[in-house]
């Protein structure tokens, strides 16, 4: 039953629970898929083929034996690798971790482990998830499944890939500045950042605690809602998780697919809609096209002006590296990870190894934000800089509360342009920032935000996407309205955006090695 | 002007513990000035009225019971250690050595 690997979670879910097929048969037909392409697209850093099955073997037993199991029991996932895994190792693409198995589970991971899905393995990811293309992982780039000379996203390109290319039904993703979100939209799949403190940080390998959330990917707006229940919920050993006021994001994405949308007011962006900002037209088109089904749908859509917008990619490239040269302090060569001694010292000091250390086990990227940081944070500019950059946060929040006036949800593309070729801004690190120019605000300000297809652009053929974003703790109106939008492409598109993707036979694959 | 110096970067690697070679030091001042030149413009953006955030949402004490619970082994901490000896992470000395 080769075609397992193209249900969606939703569906694999149903088909377990009522024994039409066992998990060991669902987690074979994933790892045999990834066994076909992941030679060629590389979303994974490490398959964890004997424990997925052992895992898929007990869940069987456990169902056979009349035990109450979770919803989303013996569907397999892929998990990225900045999530610890006890047993499993985390690397969070960084050759400072390369080996490394963490003694302890991320919570996000041991509600899997509750929840009973199959994890499959680990999935590729810029180094520390500093990146918006995955060419950043010292384990080499993840391809996109629509072009395999093309970037995946990132930081999350690893789980957005093998999304796209049928390797696993869900993932799970996190998000600083885009990392859930850009990779949806340039694979053509499901991604949401939840509000800040929904999903909890502990065991995810930090990057800027004010600023990461951890969040499900899926190919479909129900699947993203089915994780995101896994996912989220208070967390004692987090103490930024929120304690309370987690809406019913299931019932919201089944009841948008239902009940629809009218009299909803939806905001479009002015700031993130054209104009500056390099948007292709192909990606405004689709927008555009999304804007023209809402509105047929009963939707109001009004224009809401968001000025800070414009200071939000300065203030996150000041306030991500300050926090993200704090928390990589850590890697020092002491506990855990790397270590490797200066050359032609004899008996260096902790600090010289330190040093070497750093130099060896830190790409470029993430020397570049730690510099960066370690500057914004130095005496003399610190209130210019990282001061600075703390009140823009303030102005944008302001900027959405008035917004959240005037319109239910917001929306905007949710990046720039569709997936460029694999090295085009490997040399400019501010092009590459710019790729999160429409993600980053909802990050400084905690809201929630969803990435969904919006149809191929013209110019190039290549998935699009619409972002959505709503208030804090109303990530159910995301699903609600992601839904709804959701099932009025499918029907003008005559079927899922990704059965349009091509098929990656062995031609194609052997095309790229 | 550069809005940051080779020197200047060098000085930051240095805090920042990170090892760089001379054809490093060009590369990465280049690029920081240009990514420096690109965010400065936060210090024009928001008044002195403006107050700074520094979390995204209202933060709340959260207390748990005062419970003990079990911890890590000292062999599952000690699992990744680079180096170890007498149940303890082995580094390299931290005194100068007279």
């Amino acid at each position: 039953m080769s075609e397992l690997t193209r249900r969606t979670a939703a569906d694999l879910a149903q088909l377990l629970s009522s024994g039409e097929v066992s998990a060991v048969e669902v987690t074979q037909a994933h790892l045999d898929r990834i066994t076909e392409v992941d030679a060629g697209v590389h979303s994974f850093l490490h398959v964890a083929t004997e424990s997925a099955l052992a895992d898929a073997a007990a869940v069987d037993a456990a169902r056979a034996a009349g035990e109450d199991l979770g919803p989303l029991a013996g569907v397999p996932i892929a998990v990225k690798d900045v999530m610890t895994t006890q047993g499993l190792p985390t690397t969070a693409g960084s050759k400072m971790l390369e080996g490394w198995v963490p003694p302890y589970d991320a919570t996000v991971v041991r509600k899997l482990r509750e929840g009973r899905l199959v994890m499959l393995g680990k999935t590729n990811m810029d180094e520390f998830a500093m990146g918006s293309s995955t060419e950043h992982s010292a384990y080499g780039p993840t391809r996109n499944p629509w072009d395999l000379n093309r970037i995946p996203g990132g930081s999350g390109g690893g789980s957005a890939a093998a999304l796209a290319a049928f390797e696993a039904p869900l993932a799970t993703g996190t998000d600083t500045g885009g990392s859930i979100r850009q990779p949806a939209s340039v694979t053509g799949t499901v991604g949401v950042k939840p509000t800040y403190g929904a999903v909890s940080r502990y065991g995810l390998i930090a990057m800027a605690s004010s600023l990461d959330q951890g969040g499900p990917c899926a190919r479909t707006v129900l699947d993203a809602a089915l994780l995101h229940e896994v996912m989220a919920g208070p967390d004692p050993l987090d103490s930024t998780s929120l304690t309370g006021g987690y809406p019913d994001v299931v019932a919201a994405a089944r009841a948008g697919a239902k009940d629809g949308i009218a009299g909803l007011k939806i905001g479009v962006i002015r700031e993130l809609h054209g104009g500056e900002g390099g948007y292709q037209a192909g990606v405004l088109a689709r927008f555009d096209e999304s804007l023209a089904l809402l509105t047929k749908a009963g939707a109001e859509i009004v224009e809401v002006s968001c000025p800070s917008f414009t200071a939000a990619l300065p203030a996150y490239y000041l306030i991500m590296p300050s926090e993200a040269s704090s928390n990589l302090a850590k890697f020092d060569a002491m506990r855990y990870g790397l270590r490797v001694g200066p050359q032609g010292v004899e008996g260096p000091s902790a600090e010289q190894v330190m040093a070497a250390t750093r130099a060896a086990g830190f790409g470029d990227e993430v020397k570049r934000r730690i510099i960066l940081g370690t500057y914004a944070l130095s005496s003399g500019y610190y209130d210019a800089y990282y001061g600075s950059a703390q009140k823009v946060r303030t102005l944008i929040q302001r900027d959405f509360a008035a917004a959240f006036a005037q319109a239910d949800v917001l929306v905007s593309p949710t990046a720039p342009t569709t997936a460029f070729p694999l090295g085009a801004k490997l040399d400019d690190p501010l092009s590459m920032y710019l790729q999160d120019v429409a993600t980053i605000p909802a990050n400084l300000a905690g809201i929630p935000g969803m990435s969904l297809p919006s149809g191929l652009a013209d110019e190039d053929g290549l998935p699009a996407g619409i972002q959505l974003l709503a208030p804090a703790q109303a990530d159910d109106r995301l699903y609600r309205v992601g839904a709804a939008l959701e099932s009025l492409l499918v029907e003008s598109w005559g079927g899922q955006i990704l059965d349009k993707a091509p098929v990656l036979d062995a031609k194609t694959l052997e095309a790229i090695r | 002007m550069p809005a940051i110096s080779r020197d200047e970067v060098a000085h930051l690697a240095g805090l920042a513990r990170i090892e760089m070679s001379p054809d490093e030091l060009d590369r990465m001042a280049g690029q920081l000035d240009v990514i420096l030149g690109a965010v400065a413009q936060v210090r024009e953006v928001a008044g002195d009225d403006v107050p700074a955030t520094s979390h995204p949402m209202p933060l709340v004490n959260v207390t748990r019971p005062d419970v003990p619970r079990p911890g890590l082994s000292a062999e599952q901490a000690l699992a990744g250690a680079p180096a170890q000896q007498e149940q303890r992470f082995r580094v390299p000395r931290i005194l100068e050595e007279d």
